[in-house]
């Protein structure tokens, strides 16, 4: 690595310190060598260093190993890229203020596709599940690369579909590229690695506390092009790397949810500021220009036909609103055995869902 | 002078008989029992003493030497009171000797003389029936107890001197009815499962798993009736066989459950211990072990409601009797077998808060705490649940609504699948279709060409476990029989796919 790329890796090293000062300090030292050999009156000319950075870039310089943190990112193989470097990924260059130092491991060449964030609440309601799903699996079946952040509930649905499309996808870390958080997707990082990408601005084993997340939802909305907010309470992240979208200059899109569920308060308010309201991956394509590769839907349409006359009907009841088992044989006067066993049958056929707590809904 | 009376004694279940000897010599004044006495039997001394005097005999101021035989076993229990002051009384002819040994004596006194009623009566009885004595002397409330064993006189008294009346030939007892066989079927219960509106789901799920004696969990939020179906639950059980209901009056004898003048129990129990329960209340325990709530709920329903919020080791000593259908406790002073063959039925709320998958209610618990929850309960203790439905809450309009099949419709239909499966399993060491061994699975539960189809698409499409692949046909089993079908069609697989695993409804919360 050269020594301008060195000394960002470095400057990374020091907690706190932001990405404006991390670039101030490399235009001043230009060299790891050089920033080794300065002394606190060269620190406090740069514009932005009060004493106190001054005192903690002072207390940090003899602790960090900028060469062994490369080497321990490699044993992992994880790639270390600056912002000096030719492949920085060109979306994030473009922002305010881009993260100095990114660490990546997977596919780096999944960065310069046409990206599109999925964002959302960590706890999911069913409908919020299959927006994520489908939004997901067809734009990354487009090659649109899904950028999310991993956390639970709809950024793990998002990388999910586009798994399941083998697309390409990219989560950013709000912690250390060593840790994964939460812990229960290991399995899913696995995956996203062999087909995509994840990527973090923090020094290994940095945990995740909870001042980190701002900062990779800012690379989150950063690597798209337009950001999509799948289900948001009042107050969450997801907002925020809304904002963010905003302030760099992306899109906002939003899906519209049942004015009743405290899921959709967030993405409401969005679409009542002005944020695009989405109903289709072609509201998304149409708005940033971006051309259609595959026909909308993949899946064939099933031929009601073939259903027998029971199961007709029972599937006529079931809706997109969820409905209970016990609705069901109210309303068809039939028994729960034939219910059920007429249930199994369209749930096979992939015509309807079940949900938690008993409820059907139409697929 | 020497006298024997006869009595008797508890050891777990059983009973055996103990000869109380009663020795009265001249010399200093004293009274000692021996032959390994507990407290209370020690402690009869007092109460004999006061209770002889009080009924107007004499209390021998002599030597008084009282062995308990056989002499290695311990004896508990207050019922040698009236054993110990007839023995007294017979040793200083106060009373007539002669019919003595025929008859075996149970009975506290209280100080005044009365006869109190005692625990273990009906083991006692059945022992001393055995034993081929004539009769038993019983408290008056404990008559009916007793009375259910055919062949014995049994001879109910009110006080000491009614059972010294008795001897003296001076008291005739009334005549007790012997409960036959055939009143069994007259049983009534409390509830019934015309009471409960809508529900058609649940109920059905009920009626399959009293049909295959499956265990089943009900995963709902509070104040959807699961308690109150579940208290049902018995109603719609195969009534129980004079032999259960024998072992059941035993064991609630011995426990001490038994209200007075309550002859033998007809009703399936129903046992739901509250979730501070410990580990030997739930499974029995103590010095000389008792019985525990798993014993008490045998030929029954354990009903757990708030699983999740049991100590997780008193639910994970459930797993061995499930299986076994007993349960062995040892003891330094003692090993004793109970049995245990109940119907586990769980409730539990689908995360802490009881939002969770309710698409009008926001779940307020996070991911984690969803998670924590739920692994309270072991994945081998949900391996033994066969049937596992989610409950929905009762509508106004189902509290309305016209009442449905009641209990008795039911209980016939399941009696009948049943039969089948006794029928099916001759010689096979099991009797209804929770009990089938993969192996055995294997050879009962064979599909056709539909079945197999629907199977290998559910397997795939379901993401279904190799043990959810058990469970599943061995309730298809259950629902193929309760349709008096000898083979597993494609629609009893369909139907029970639906009541599959808990897994299904949590999807949501992994990837």
């Amino acid at each position: 690595m050269k020594e301008d790329g060195l000394l960002l890796v470095a400057l990374n090293l020091i907690p706190d310190l932001g990405s404006l000062k991390i670039q101030s300090l490399a235009e001043r030292f230009k060299s790891f060598s050089d920033f080794m050999k300065a002394k606190p009156n060269d620190l406090l000319e740069i514009p932005g260093i009060g004493e106190k950075i001054c005192e903690k870039i002072i207390a940090y310089k003899s602790k960090i190993e900028p060469h062994r943190e490369i080497e321990k990112a490699e044993e992992q193989g994880i790639r270390i890229i600056t912002l000096f470097d030719e492949d920085y990924p060109e979306q994030l260059k473009q922002i305010y203020d881009p993260p100095p130092v990114l660490y990546i491991k997977g596919q780096r060449p999944v960065l310069d596709n046409n990206a599109i964030a999925i964002v959302g609440s960590r706890k999911a309601s069913a409908y919020g599940r299959r927006v994520a799903i489908n939004f997901a699996k067809e734009l990354a079946s487009m090659n649109i690369n899904i950028v999310s952040g991993m956390a639970r509930g709809i950024d793990s649905f998002a990388h999910k579909g586009a798994i399941d499309a083998g697309g390409p996808t990219t989560a950013v870390f709000g912690c250390g590229l060593d840790i994964v958080y939460p812990p229960e997707n290991v399995a899913l990082m696995q995956r996203i690695i062999e087909c995509g990408s994840v990527i973090s601005s923090f020094p290994l084993g940095v945990v995740p506390l909870p001042m980190n997340f701002p900062a990779r939802n800012r690379i989150i909305s950063g690597l798209a092009l337009g950001t999509l907010v799948v289900e948001a309470a009042e107050k969450s992240g997801s907002l925020i790397t809304a904002e963010f979208a905003l302030e760099q200059g992306r899109e906002v899109f939003a899906v519209p949810g049942n004015i009743f569920s405290p899921y959709s308060r967030g993405t409401h308010k969005l679409i009542k500021q002005g944020a695009k309201l989405v109903e289709n991956t072609d509201d998304i394509l149409d708005e940033l220009y971006l051309e259609r590769i595959h026909n909308r839907d993949g899946k064939e349409e099933f031929d009601l036909n073939k259903l027998s006359v029971p199961e007709r009907a029972i599937f006529e009841l079931i809706d997109y609103q969820p409905i209970q088992i016990e609705q069901l044989i109210e309303k068809t006067q039939s028994n729960s055995r034939d219910v059920n066993a007429i249930l199994t049958r369209l749930e096979l056929k992939g015509l309807i869902q079940a949900l938690p707590g008993g409820y059907y809904v139409k697929n | 002078m020497l006298a024997q009376v006869k009595s008797c004694s508890i050891f777990g279940l059983e009973s055996f008989l103990v000869d109380v000897e009663v020795d009265i010599s001249s010399g200093l004044p004293a009274f000692d029992i021996v032959g390994l006495p507990d407290v209370a039997v020690r402690e009869s001394r007092e109460r004999v003493r006061a209770a002889i005097k009080n009924q107007n005999f004499d209390f021998p101021i002599k030597r008084i030497t009282l062995n308990l035989a056989p002499a290695d076993i311990r004896k508990e229990g207050p019922h040698f009171d009236l054993p110990i002051a007839l023995g007294i009384l017979a040793a200083t002819s106060q009373m007539s000797i002669e019919a003595l040994t025929d008859y075996a004596i149970i009975g506290e006194l209280s100080l005044d003389g009365k006869v109190r009623p005692v625990n273990g009566v009906l083991p006692m009885a059945i022992e001393i029936k055995e034993k081929g004595l004539k009769g038993v002397v019983v408290p008056l409330e404990n008559d009916e107890e007793a009375s259910v064993i055919e062949g014995i006189n049994v001879i109910g008294v009110t006080s000491l001197s009614e059972a010294v009346a008795f001897f003296n030939g001076e008291f005739k007892p009334k005549k007790n009815q012997v409960v036959k066989d055939d009143q069994r079927q007259s049983v009534t219960f409390d509830g019934d499962f015309s009471e409960v509106k809508g529900q058609e789901n649940l109920k059905r799920c009920l009626e399959i798993a009293a049909a295959g004696h499956h265990n089943i969990a009900m995963i709902g939020s509070p104040g959807s009736g699961k308690t109150m179906i579940a208290r049902r639950i018995p109603t719609i059980l195969p009534s129980m066989t004079f032999e259960e209901s024998l072992e059941l009056t035993k064991i609630y004898s011995i426990a001490g459950l038994l209200s007075n003048h309550s002859g033998l129990i007809r009703q399936r129990p129903f046992r739901a211990p509250h979730h501070t329960i410990s580990n030997v209340g739930m499974v029995g325990g103590g010095r000389i072990p008792k019985p525990g709530e798993i014993t008490l709920a045998h030929n029954g329903v354990l009903f757990l409601d708030e699983l999740p919020e049991f100590p997780r080791d008193v639910l994970e000593l459930l797993r061995q009797p499930l299986e076994d259908g007993k349960v062995t406790i040892a003891r330094a002073n003692a090993t004793i077998t109970y049995p245990c063959k109940f119907m586990l039925v769980t409730a539990m709320n689908p995360c802490p808060c009881g939002y969770y998958g309710d698409p009008f209610h926001e779940c307020s618990c996070s991911p984690h705490q969803i998670n924590r929850y739920l692994s309270k309960i072991s994945g081998p203790l949900m391996d033994r649940i066969d049937l596992q439905l989610q409950v929905a809450p009762v509508k106004y309009s189902d509290l309305e609504g016209p009442s449905t099949t009641d209990s008795e419709t039911i209980r016939k239909r399941v009696e009948a699948a049943r039969l089948i499966q006794l029928e099916r399993y001759k010689g096979q060491n099991i009797h209804c279709n929770s009990q089938l061994t993969p192996n055995l699975i294997h050879k009962y539960c064979k599909l056709d060409k539909d079945g197999k189809l629907l199977m290998k698409e559910a397997f795939h499409n379901m993401k279904l476990t190799a043990r959810a692949y058990n469970k599943i046909l061995k309730v298809a089993r259950t629902i193929a029989d309760l349709d008096n079908k000898s083979s597993i069609k494609e629609h009893h697989l369909a139907e029970a796919l639906q009541y599959r695993n808990i897994d299904k409804y949590y999807q949501n919360l992994r990837i």
